[in-house]
């Protein structure tokens, strides 16, 4: 039995703060206790419960990679009581921070394959980790692509990343807008990302894809991967059911003989299949 | 461990003892027309008349609201005080039925598996479980129908049978620290030889078979019987806040200026609040969709996990709901249901 209190955060200080898109921030977050960052690790996937002193936690997947270490990043729509919480918050402050917990990535498994990330909206932090994470072995893996949807230009994020991948070589880099969402100047394409997936057609052969964005992107996107030609079990993707504990305890994220924040919350789209549809 | 035969008076005594010394009993008592489990202070009388307490004895290890630990903000800076788990006191449950006792184990399943909550762990390493047997039973208990007995030892450091003939009572002392409460307040008891203790147990009618329930839940996620049953349900989470094995908790602030308590409380699934995201987005967007969650998860979810349905029985939820929903007769209608 051990007496640590498994409901205590981390105290983070909020080293750097970047507005990404409307409502949209990114918090660069520095251990307070240096030994207890220096011990520290995760593995990308993974969430973690992000306290608002005063308002209470909500549930993040951690957005930098596992491979840059020393910090830990996280970015958010301010939506809620708690993401209202921490919008508030300025440089400096300090904050709490409960992980990492759940399942990660199978990265190790995907060497030799090539990888397509299809991401919508904020569900892009979620996947930065992974993506940087593969960038940061990259001779590991074949092709790289990455498609990236939002309602219009000001909603993507990581603007400063995008453009970084886009300059790259061996990625590549589809960004799209909603049809209505493009500015005159946009030079990226125009159309729901299900839609322009299809028009990219990456090959699936020796391909992994994961797939993260909202419910009805996912929906949509499912059916042409599988036109495309993907087996369910080289589909991934990452569920946001409600969380509180992330322990496996409060029951909040139970969908069939799974809790979200243990046996997930990254799931292949075989595994989804033996579930109910509840998320 | 022995089991000893004592008389109603040793019996009396027994609690008497244990009252003189001060112990934090937790005991149900009659009052304000139900019986219920209080901390014994002075005047009460242990009820002795009843079925079922309103409440299971579940709050002694998990109390409706636990504050995990408290915090000040000093400018931008924050202190945070760990309440720690040495503040909790002995507590000894008297009269828990042997529903409400097995159903701990499965209550301490949750808070241990995985992650060990400290917190849970000291609370329960502090109680004692003296459990009573069932002399009498109603419509609304089947204990039976879900692998218990009204005898059923599981769970408990004591088990007390009274003797329906007068004749005193069998204790059955479990567990070390039931022996060592046995020490203390039975030494010099007689030997229990030759009760039939099932002979002075409550007559509870097997009403259905848990295992047949779980084999027709295996294909009724889509079935028209969660709309038809769950029709009449206000959502009210009564069932979950009666029942002896339900965890589900919400952890909420409790903040007041710069000061402010992270708190574990009670909560249900068959609320709406439950799994709403931010966005409006909700997984189980009807009662109906709840109703089958809090089925599922009790009689195929954990069976499937712990080989026994997340349900002692006890029949309080059938008494608590202000719409009537009979579980018994619900998982009847599972069961017999093509």
């Amino acid at each position: 039995m051990s007496n640590k209190n498994i409901y205590l955060p981390y105290l983070m200080r909020i080293e750097k703060i970047t507005d990404e898109a409307p409502g949209v921030k990114t918090f660069r977050l520095a251990f307070e206790d240096k030994a207890e960052g220096e011990a520290f690790n995760f593995r990308a996937g993974q969430f973690a419960e992000y306290s608002a002193f005063g308002e209470g936690e909500c549930t993040f997947c951690i957005a930098s990679p596992p491979t840059r270490r020393g910090y830990v990043e996280c970015t958010f729509r301010r939506a809620g009581r708690v993401t209202t919480g921490l919008a508030k918050l300025e440089e400096g402050d300090t904050m709490g921070f409960r992980g990492p917990f759940g399942n990660s990535f199978p990265i190790e498994q995907w060497q030799g394959k090539n990888l397509l990330f299809v991401a919508g909206g904020i569900a892009l932090p979620p996947m930065r980790c992974v993506i940087e994470n593969a960038l940061d072995m990259r001779e590991k893996f074949k092709d790289i692509t990455i498609i990236y949807g939002a309602k219009s230009v000001g909603d993507l994020v990581y603007k400063e990343k995008l453009k970084e991948w886009e300059a790259r070589p061996d990625v590549n880099m589809v960004t799209t807008v909603d049809p209505g969402g493009e500015t005159p100047d946009w030079k990226g394409k125009v159309g729901f990302t299900p839609t322009v997936l299809e028009q990219v057609a990456p090959s699936s052969d020796n391909t992994v894809a994961v797939v993260c964005g909202p419910p009805v992107m996912i929906k949509f996107s499912f059916p042409v991967l599988e036109k495309l030609g993907f087996k369910d079990t080289d589909i991934y993707t990452t569920l946001e059911n409600r969380m509180k504990c992330g322990l496996g305890k409060c029951g909040r994220c139970n969908v069939g003989k799974m809790y979200v924040c243990k046996d997930g919350p990254v799931f292949t789209k075989a595994q989804l299949n033996g579930l109910p549809p509840e998320y | 461990m022995e089991n000893l035969h004592i008389t109603n008076g040793q019996l009396a005594q027994w609690l008497d003892d244990m009252r003189r010394d001060g112990l934090r009993i937790f005991a149900p008592v009659a009052q304000g027309g139900k019986t219920d489990f209080k901390f014994l202070a002075e005047g009460d009388t242990v009820a002795e008349d009843y079925v079922q307490t309103a409440q299971s004895a579940k709050r002694i290890v998990l109390p409706m609201a636990e504050v995990l630990f408290s915090y000040r903000k000093h400018g931008k800076d924050i202190e945070v005080a760990n309440p720690g788990t040495d503040r909790f006191n002995d507590t000894i449950i008297w009269k828990a039925r042997p529903c409400d006792a097995r159903a701990m184990r499965q209550v301490a399943e949750v808070f241990t598996r995985d992650y060990d909550d400290a917190i849970f762990e000291a609370r329960r390493s502090h109680t004692t479980i003296v459990a009573f047997s069932c002399n009498t039973c109603d419509d609304c208990c089947f204990c039976t129908s879900v692998g218990g007995s009204p005898g059923g030892t599981e769970g408990s450091d004591i088990l007390v049978t009274t003797l329906t003939d007068g004749g005193g009572a069998l204790v059955e002392v479990l567990t070390p620290k039931g022996e060592g409460l046995a020490a203390k307040y039975l030494a010099g008891a007689a030997r229990a030889d030759g009760i039939d203790k099932q002979a002075h147990l409550a007559d509870v009618r097997v009403l259905f078979s848990a295992d047949e329930v779980r084999a027709k839940l295996d294909g009724a996620f889509d079935s028209p019987v969660w709309q038809e049953q769950s029709e009449r349900c206000l959502g009210c989470g009564a069932c979950a806040f009666v029942c002896p094995v339900c965890t589900c908790f919400d952890i909420q602030e409790d903040a007041h200026g710069a000061r402010g308590r992270r708190i574990r409380c009670w909560d249900s699934c068959g609320f709406s609040m439950f799994t709403q995201h931010t966005s409006g987005h909700n997984p189980r967007p009807t009662q109906a969709a709840r109703w089958r969650q809090r089925i599922l998860h009790k009689f195929s979810y954990i069976p499937e996990k712990l080989g026994e349905a997340g349900c002692t029985g006890c029949g309080r939820c059938s008494r608590a709901c202000p719409v009537d929903m009979n579980i018994s007769e619900h998982l009847k209608a599972i069961a017999g249901h093509e």
